[in-house]
């Protein structure tokens, strides 16, 4: 057993930390989150200079060979600093996705330009319904031409307006298995019958709908096995649990240390609030729940590095973190008061993307019934 | 990182195991109504059990009741891991397997006793021959212990010890109070205080029973009238009790039954599947369902705060702030746990173990009882909390 972090992941750590603290100040996610695009071309370049996006590929794909916790150590930070953008899902929806199931060819075309920061990808996969089963993917691809054509209305895609490929999650044929049918496709964003509608969301993330109207794909941008790629969609929302895990962390970390310093800073009745055990025992229950959720995101994203099977470890985290930070940005804005109900103040920025993060791929209900299942209730 | 035994961890852990199955009772685990971080149903507290004697002496002759000390003491020369692995196991079994002097007197002697004292104590301690309880609170003194009034006046080559404890568990069936004693009233209250091991067979000791509120003999109430012990009973200096006793409450909230959370919970899952209401059973109702997978999860985030302490010992980090968490953590996983096996089980967790319908010897019933004293015992969840904020994060006090 070793629970600590190796030099090189220590190393990344703080390389990241102090890369974003100064290329990536909260004036810059204000100025990208009320921006339309929601994403700094130039600071997306740069984190492609580091190797932040082909840190988790192989070397021959242009990548660094590391693992996905060295990955999910970098989301931390990221999820520290908050970092509009569109890496979570070129890079862990689409890149690890393409990683998995791609064909050679596949990988060869679009892991090295991923790597190089030149491909923006996003998940097409929840629909109205806004459920991860296989039973709400009703987008339905028919085979024409050698080709798919794609019909459908896909809702709540991050990142989509900005996207160069969109990977879309479709039913290909129908029997009464829901997961049974199901076909995931790589289609080029710029395809005709394809549109893009920005949403306005809590967490301004860059949530869109998008609608697939008679869209043709070519057979060879089939991604994994043509009727049979639901497996493949649970391993994506696996690893993509866990790395919003890994992120959530990071901005529950940040969200205690801020409420701490101002804690120690701000005097009331002539003492410094943290000396006050309702302060004190708040900040406790944080950092109670910032180290178990650390713990738990680190077992299961060390488990899908090893590759070891890890439904039960990813469901206990996600379930476990989602509310774990919704619970400390809540406790961290009782600490700051009234300054941190305003706009200028940072502390509103983690407060919704907890409650984002939280939904995406399922809160707390949904990943205690499938620890349920993993439990063999 | 690595999230799995060694194979070295791992032939421990198995050689634990045998070692459990061939010498405990075999109806144990099922009789024992022991709640998981409780003090009040241990069974080894309430009498003198020759089973427990037997097996405790058993551990002791392989080293283990002391995993983690050298070999030269009595220990089995093991790391913290090891000592973890153990206590995982034996707590899953709810094995009787060390208790105050082993896992709390002890490794505070090797930190701070002389050689003189160590050699006096540990190996009686490791081999299971000496028992301690916990002489700390007060009829007047539970969270603010440096207010202790209990004194201790130097006459010669003894200390003359007067006062009154309160709270020792299992005080009747241990041999020797380890003691918190105001030795220089003059000195600001934390600094004049020592710690001490007074024999209970001393004259002048009188130890008279409290019934806990499982209706079990657990805590005592001890007077102290002119009891006379050697100085070479101060553990380390005069005067510096406080300090060691700081120490020792860590080690005391590191003693956390982990493997217990686990038996129990398997056993309420267990009861939720073979329960059957309207034509199906309970572990099939959603809302059940939910309530226990809540519970498996914050299990697995105990088992890891655990491990992570013991990762730390083993490489000379000072698990303080851990050992809090962990405390607050599990104990209030405890009570948790109590209630949802209660919501789960319904009347039949209502049922102590006397009836034919009763169910898990009635250990729900008891431990809904039992699972308050987790969070006021070796420093309430308040004290808890206030050492995390203090100590972990830097709050002022002022």
């Amino acid at each position: 057993m070793d629970l600590g972090l190796s030099e090189e992941q220590e190393m990344l750590k703080k390389s990241a930390r102090d890369f974003l603290q100064k290329e990536c100040p909260k004036r810059l996610v204000r100025q990208l989150d009320d921006s339309d695009e929601g994403y700094s071309i130039e600071l997306w370049r740069r984190m492609a200079e580091l190797g932040w996006m082909g840190l988790a590929f192989p070397e021959k794909y242009g990548g660094g060979g590391q693992s996905f916790l060295d990955l999910a150590i970098l989301l931390e930070e990221m999820g520290y600093n908050i970092v509009p953008g569109p890496f979570f899902p070129t890079i862990v929806l689409g890149g690890l996705a393409i990683l998995m199931a791609g064909s050679e060819k596949q990988k060869t075309e679009f892991l090295p330009r991923v790597a190089r920061g030149e491909m923006i990808i996003s998940l097409a996969l929840t629909e109205p319904s806004a459920s991860y089963d296989a039973a709400s993917i009703k987008t339905k691809a028919i085979a024409r031409d050698g080709g798919y054509v794609i019909k459908g209305t896909k809702l709540f895609v991050l990142n989509a307006n900005i996207a160069d490929y969109v990977v879309c999650i479709a039913r290909t044929r129908e029997t009464t298995d829901p997961e049974d049918g199901i076909t995931v496709f790589l289609v080029d964003a710029r395809s005709p019958g394809l549109t893009c509608t920005l949403l306005k969301t809590l967490a301004r993330d860059k949530q869109c709908e998008v609608i697939f109207d008679d869209v043709t794909v070519s057979e060879k941008n089939v991604l994994g096995r043509k009727d049979e790629g639901w497996p493949l969609v649970r391993d994506i929302l696996q690893k993509a649990a866990v790395a919003k895990c890994a992120e959530m962390v990071g901005g529950a970390q940040v969200a205690l240390d801020m409420a701490v310093n101002y804690a120690k800073e701000r005097v009331q009745f002539g003492r410094p609030i943290g000396s006050f055990q309702a302060i004190q025992h708040y900040c406790a229950n944080m950092a109670m729940d910032v180290s178990g959720s650390r713990f738990v995101t680190y077992k299961a994203a060390w488990k899908l590095s090893e590759g070891i099977p890890a439904a039960f470890d990813a469901a206990i985290a996600k379930a476990w973190v989602s509310e774990a930070y919704g619970r400390v940005a809540l406790l961290a804005h009782q600490i700051f008061g009234a300054i941190g109900f305003t706009m200028d103040h940072d502390m509103h920025l983690y407060y919704r993307q907890a409650k984002a993060a939280e939904i995406i791929f399922g809160g707390g209900d949904f990943h205690r019934a499938i620890v349920a299942q993993e439990l063999g209730l | 990182m690595d999230f799995v035994f060694t194979e070295r961890e791992e032939a421990f852990r198995g050689e634990v195991e045998d070692f459990v199955e061939r010498e405990l009772p075999p109806d144990w685990v099922e009789k024992n109504i022991y709640w998981p971080a409780g003090y009040g149903t241990l069974a080894q507290f309430e009498e003198p059990s020759p089973q427990v004697e037997q097996f405790t002496r058993r551990l002791g002759e392989k080293g283990w009741l002391t995993v983690s000390w050298p070999k030269e003491y009595g220990g089995a020369g093991l790391g913290y891991i090891e000592q973890a692995i153990f206590h995982e196991r034996m707590s899953y079994y709810r094995a009787p397997a060390g208790e105050i002097a082993t896992r709390i007197g002890g490794p505070t002697i090797m930190l701070f006793g002389n050689e003189e004292m160590k050699k006096e104590w540990l190996p009686r301690i490791a081999r299971g021959e000496v028992r301690f309880w916990l002489a700390y609170s007060e009829p007047n003194v539970g969270s603010d212990l440096s207010s202790i009034q209990s004194r201790a006046i130097e006459d010669g080559d003894d200390l003359v010890i007067n006062g009154q404890k309160i709270w020792g568990t299992a005080a009747h069936v241990s041999h020797c109070a380890w003691m918190i004693v105001r030795t220089d009233p003059a000195a600001p209250p934390h600094k004049g205080i020592s710690l001490v091991i007074v024999d209970n067979a001393s004259p002048g000791v009188t130890i008279r029973p409290l019934i806990n509120i499982c209706g079990f003999h657990s805590f005592n109430e001890v007077f102290f009238d002119n009891v006379r012990i050697p100085k070479r009973n101060v553990v380390g200096e005069m005067n510096k009790g406080w300090h060691y006793l700081m120490v020792a409450l860590d080690f005391e909230r590191l003693a956390v039954p982990i493997g217990g959370f686990r038996r129990t919970f398997e056993e309420i899952v267990q009861f939720s599947r073979e329960a059957n209401q309207n034509g199906r059973t309970l572990s099939q109702q959603p809302l059940v369902r939910n309530k226990l997978a809540d519970i498996a999860i914050q299990i697995e985030i105990a088992y890891m705060i655990f491990w992570q302490t013991a990762w730390m010992l083993d490489r000379n980090l000072v698990p303080n702030i851990e050992a809090s968490l962990l405390k607050l953590f599990t104990t209030e996983l405890s009570q948790k746990l109590a209630n949802t096996a209660m919501q789960v089980m319904g009347h039949y967790g209502e049922l102590e173990g006397t009836s034919k319908w009763s169910s898990l010897c009635g250990r729900v019933c008891l431990g809904y009882l039992d699972c308050i004293s987790a969070l006021v015992g070796a420093g309430t969840s308040e004290i808890q909390r206030n050492i995390i904020a203090m100590r972990g994060l830097g709050l002022p006090a002022k």
